[in-house]
């Protein structure tokens, strides 16, 4: 029996997010006494006995032509075949754009309670309670998983890597993989660096810049951070910024460990999609504006003199 | 071509989130509701555009839920839509929602759903539609273009988009990027009423989650506020004290 973790590949490469649901299942695996075992589907640049460092035994890596390009409905019969196979007692996803595909397709499949976007370590002492963020991250929820399998996506940036000794059992596995109905025919990056839903720092700023042409001072501090940009949805609807980094109720939400929030008012729509948040800063001339009450640090100031000083004062910490 | 779109129905955006019953309800006294933004605005639309590019398509919407739901699918109807289907249950969790659907699902081309429903945030319903179904699914979809019978979509992935092309029929789960904003017209509104709005009796599923208790976020422990002129200060302290950079 086992706890089965699916990790998810970008380029041939482990999304950050995985590294999380690897620590995750290996420590639910712990908690109920079971083996906590990874499935990796098509090719990989990585290493993948190196997996074991997060504490899983054992690797199944599913190598197919038909798996070196995403589709949900191949993937799910080829991941349903693993689950039966190791005896797979839980299942964990990320809640990323992957596993948003994949968690329900599987648990459908094996007739399995799912919890999407679960935020800790299931409480097993009466039955399997999973917590959840619900009225976008306004509330928690405790959801039991009533099920035989149970099915888990957690969320991006909710759990803690972990790291220690170990190496796991890499193991080939004989699937029947489909041929896929869809066909993926291209993809582009988007604008920022760093991509907005795996980020550690968002930058973000609203419609107190005035206007596209005054992006340059936040992107030189997000450039100086590492962080991605991100924008509150009139400056998205003014097409001042792409759609993409429109980030709130309507747009992505995002929970990275600081979240810089520039001439941004925090109307209640914006907050529900930022307020998982570890970090807060708000810089806003208003001392008024409703954000700084969700913020953990604030500065009342005018942002076309605050951004370049705080940029200058990263530089300088970081010793350039 | 015949569009199913689930709808769903949610506290307004700005609504006061609290508990009753021991934390184990919502409290819904005083709570506004609305079509589930990312139904109305992307998948709803998106829809009612597709008609308007092929006047033929038809489009059917589907909700689950008891008598309260149906000003929301009435709504709904005054967007857009042709014809509405109440599937009469009060739905505990998505894969409820996704069998009591599939039932009635069996013969259409395209069915859009929303990302996520903005109270329980599963995002789940679609996925599982699919499966159920088992048709090819696309999830948080930022463009749908048809050509035809074959679909080219857009997906939001980690850092990117991706495109895919996929026959009909397929699940699509839409977000932002799917269809241009509008305003519901009054004629549209008086036009619902005389649209069919058929109710039928549910499948009974039973539920494979439940929901036991709710709580608040701890609160925040209140801003520490610096002074724009000591901007060196917020670096000491997002380094020092916050470990955040
Ligand atoms: C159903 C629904 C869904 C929504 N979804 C979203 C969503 O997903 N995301 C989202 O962001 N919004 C969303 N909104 C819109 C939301 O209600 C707000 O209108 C929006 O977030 C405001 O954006 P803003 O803070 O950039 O602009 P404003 O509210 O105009 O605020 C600008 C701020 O900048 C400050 N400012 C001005 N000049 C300066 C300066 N020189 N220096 C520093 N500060 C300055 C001002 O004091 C003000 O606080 C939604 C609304 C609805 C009804
Ligand atoms: N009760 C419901 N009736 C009809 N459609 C629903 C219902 N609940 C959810 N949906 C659809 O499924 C999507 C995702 O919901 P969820 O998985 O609950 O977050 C929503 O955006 C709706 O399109």
């Amino acid at each position: 029996m086992s706890v089965l973790i699916f990790v998810d590949q970008l380029d041939g490469h482990i999304k950050k997010a995985s590294h999380e649901a690897l620590t995750y299942g290996a420590k639910i695996a712990e908690q109920i006494g079971e083996t906590a075992e990874a499935v990796v589907l098509g090719n990989t640049n990585e290493d993948l006995a190196s997996l074991g460092q997060h504490g899983v035994k054992k690797v199944h890596h599913v190598q197919a032509e038909g798996l070196n390009q995403f589709d949900s409905q191949v993937y799910t019969k080829v991941l349903v075949q693993v689950a039966e196979q190791t005896g797979a007692k839980v299942i964990i996803f990320s809640n990323n754009s992957s596993g948003k595909a994949l968690a329900p397709r599987v648990a459908v499949r094996l007739k399995a309670g799912l919890v999407a976007g679960a935020t800790a370590l299931p409480d097993t002492s009466n039955g399997f309670v999973v917590r959840k963020n619900v009225f976008s991250g306004k509330a928690i929820a405790n959801v039991a998983i009533k099920s035989e399998i149970k099915v888990i996506s957690l969320n991006v940036n909710a759990f803690t890597i972990s790291q220690g000794e170990g190496t796991a059992e890499v193991v080939p596995f004989n699937a029947t993989v489909d041929t896929a109905k869809t066909n993926v025919t291209g993809t582009s990056k988007t604008s920022g660096k760093v991509a907005l839903t795996e980020a550690d720092i968002v930058v973000s700023a609203g419609r107190g810049l005035k206007g596209p042409e005054n992006w340059g001072m936040v992107e030189e501090l997000a450039d100086t951070l590492g962080a991605a940009l991100a924008c509150s949805r009139p400056v998205a609807d003014a097409h001042w910024r792409p759609h993409n980094e429109h980030v709130g109720q309507t747009g992505i939400a995002v929970a990275p460990n600081l979240y810089i929030a520039i001439g941004i008012s925090g109307a209640i729509q914006h907050l529900a999609g930022v307020n998982r948040s570890k970090t807060i800063v708000v810089i806003n001339k208003d001392a008024e504006a409703p954000f700084f009450k969700a913020a953990d640090y604030g500065i009342v100031g005018d942002a076309f003199d605050v951004v370049p000083k705080l940029t200058a004062a990263v530089q300088k910490l970081k010793g350039k | 071509m015949k569009i199913l779109v689930c709808i769903s129905k949610t506290p307004d955006t700005t609504a006061k989130i609290a508990f009753t019953d021991n934390n184990t309800k919502f409290a819904e006294a005083g709570v506004q509701w609305i079509i589930n933004p990312y139904d109305e605005w992307y998948a709803l639309v998106r829809a009612i555009e597709l008609k308007e590019a092929d006047p033929s398509t038809v489009i059917h919407l589907v909700t689950v839920g008891g008598t309260d739901a149906e000003p929301i699918i009435r709504k709904a109807l005054a967007l857009g839509g042709d014809e509405a289907i109440r599937i009469n249950t009060q739905p505990l969790e998505s894969y409820q929602v996704a069998a009591e659907i599939a039932a009635v699902a069996k013969d259409y081309d395209l069915i859009l759903v929303g990302k996520e429903t903005i109270d329980y945030n599963g995002g789940a319903v679609g996925g599982m539609l699919a499966e159920l179904l088992d048709l090819p699914f696309v999830a948080n979809a930022t463009n749908f273009q048809l050509a035809g019978t074959t679909a080219t979509i857009k997906r939001e992935i980690e850092g990117g988009e991706e495109t895919i092309e996929c026959p009909l029929p397929v699940v699509v789960s839409c977000q932002k990027g799917v269809a241009e904003a509008r305003i519901p017209n009054m004629r549209g509104i008086m036009a619902a009423r005389t649209k069919p709005l058929k109710v039928v009796e549910p499948a009974a599923t039973e539920p494979l989650t439940e929901y036991r208790k709710f709580q608040l976020p701890p609160a925040k422990a209140g801003v520490k506020l610096v002074s724009p002129d000591n901007v060196d200060e917020l670096v000491r302290l997002l380094h020092e004290e916050a470990r955040a950079i």
